[in-house]
């Protein structure tokens, strides 16, 4: 049994299909990557498996558990064991760094504060934003945002990490101190979906990258196959196109 | 004329004077502060039924919608008029100040709203989104992500209108309200210079909206501050 299945997936925004029977699977402790054009699903994918947009057709299982996501019970459950990173403004503006990793904690996993605000210091110290814990996000770089964004997204001990883009809207010298971050929790057994055009990243992380065209999936192999050898002339487009940048 | 003023400056800021001219001047800030209240309260509940999705509040949602823009094109003397003649005959022995009051509430729930709905409206969709995949509930959402950030966007207008309308209520005097300007109306009718009485009135208009509107400006700075 795979750890997250997504079967048939569908969605549209009215009319306007966006997502067209995807497939595809991780086993848990999987980073697998979703790479492709921008329009062509990779953030409509990640918003319909946390419950923000919602499917028309298919089904999506988390080890085993079939998500009903007409269900409040069944979406709350699914955000409880899944985390998102969204490209920006993830951070609540007017609370500070450690209020923003805290809050779900204490007021939704009824953690005691003392507990809480312990176990969000020693995130922030992996994120290395510890001695920033007092600042207010607009205080903040970009990166420095993304990187407390990450630790907030950890604070609710996800299964499920989804990252939509979260350095692209960094300033380039600001890329690889987020990437670090990543990087860094790829070996922690969380299972996770990282949409990102840094390419080198890609490869160098993901156990397996799906390239996605038009709403569906074109292709998912290997970071060697993707890369050196895909099979279809529109991975083969992309990649060429992307590297060359 | 001077002569004449200097003559009645005595007599017009007697005692009685003096007394009635506070009695006018509590009524004017009596009605704005008590109507602007309450309508900030149900400005504010529209405001956040407005926010909400989903069939099971559609017909409340549509009646404030409803309420809000109907009552936004209504004149206050309109208003005014209106409550008098709805409240009358229903409940016989209602003050005049009642009346008025609560005319105040029906337009400031109004306008408030819209000024409410606008700040709430204000903060982006990334942070309620946010507060979503966190599991934050609806309430949680308002109260600890939405209306923090949307204070500063909210302040700057309802205290101008709560300003504007410390004028506004003079219309009140229509019904026979002595509030400020019947005030002024009467003291010259009985006799007072022109120009005394509603040099007065001007006056007392200017000192109890002035530090309303630089109360706003602090509280808006420290809100920006912070
Ligand atoms: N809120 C929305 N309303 C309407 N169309 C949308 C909305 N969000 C995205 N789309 C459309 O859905 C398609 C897929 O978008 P998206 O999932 O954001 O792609 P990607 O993340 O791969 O760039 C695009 O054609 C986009 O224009
Ligand atoms: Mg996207």
């Amino acid at each position: 049994m795979k750890h997250l299945e997504i079967r048939g997936l569908s969605s549209a925004y009215g009319s306007v299909r966006v997502l067209r029977d995807v497939s595809l699977d991780a086993g848990k402790g999987e980073v697998v990557s979703l790479i492709g054009p921008s329009g062509s699903g990779k953030s409509t994918l990640l918003r319909v498996l946390i419950g923000l947009t919602p499917p028309t057709a298919g089904e999506v299982s988390i080890a085993g558990e079939k998500v009903n996501y007409r269900n409040r019970r069944s979406v709350k459950a699914v955000r409880d064991r899944m985390s998102i990173v969204f490209q920006q403004y993830n951070l609540f503006q007017n609370m500070t760094v450690l209020r923003n990793v805290t809050v779900a904690p204490i007021k939704i996993k009824k953690r005691p504060r003392a507990e809480a605000e312990e176990d969000a210091m020693s995130l922030l110290e992996r994120v290395g934003m510890a001695e920033r814990k007092d600042a207010y996000p607009d205080e903040l770089s970009g990166g420095q945002q993304q990187r407390v964004a990450i630790a907030r997204a950890l604070a609710t001990n996800p299964e499920i990490l989804l990252l939509d883009e979260v350095t692209s809207a960094l300033d380039p010298e600001r890329v690889n101190e987020v990437l670090d971050t990543i990087r860094a929790l790829t070996s922690e057994g969380i299972t996770m979906l990282i949409v990102s055009h840094e390419m080198a990243f890609v490869r160098e992380v993901s156990t397996r990258i799906a390239m996605m065209d038009e709403g569906r999936i074109v292709e998912c192999g290997s970071p060697a196959r993707i890369f050196d050898s895909p099979t279809k002339a529109r991975t083969r487009d992309f990649v060429s196109k992307i590297l060359k940048h | 004329m001077l002569e004449q003023i200097a003559e009645q400056i005595p007599l017009f800021f007697g005692y009685h004077n003096v007394i009635f001219i506070l009695q006018a001047a509590g009524r004017t800030l009596g009605m704005t502060f008590a109507g602007c209240s309450v309508g900030f309260a149900f400005g504010f509940l529209i405001a956040v039924l407005r926010q909400t999705t989903g069939p099971v509040l559609f017909l409340p949602r549509l009646l404030g919608i409803a309420y809000v823009e109907i009552f936004r094109r209504i004149p206050f003397l309109v208003i005014l008029f209106i409550v008098l003649f709805v409240i009358e005959p229903l409940m016989p022995g209602t003050s005049l100040f009642g009346i008025a009051t609560v005319s105040v509430c029906l337009l400031s729930t109004a306008f408030l709203s819209e000024i409410i709905r606008s700040g709430l409206e204000s903060v982006p969709m990334q942070q309620i989104e946010g507060a979503k995949v966190l599991n934050l509930n609806g309430l949680q959402t308002l109260f600890m992500v939405i209306l923090p950030q949307s204070w500063k966007v909210i302040l700057p207008p309802a205290a101008a209108f709560v300003v504007m309308f410390i004028k506004d209520t003079s219309l009140a005097s229509q019904l026979g309200v002595i509030e400020m300007t019947f005030a002024g109306e009467m003291l010259v009718n009985r006799g007072f210079s022109p120009v005394l009485g509603f040099g007065v009135v001007l006056v007392c208009y200017f000192a109890m909206s002035y530090p309303l509107s630089r109360l706003a400006i602090r509280l808006e700075k420290r809100l920006e501050a912070s």
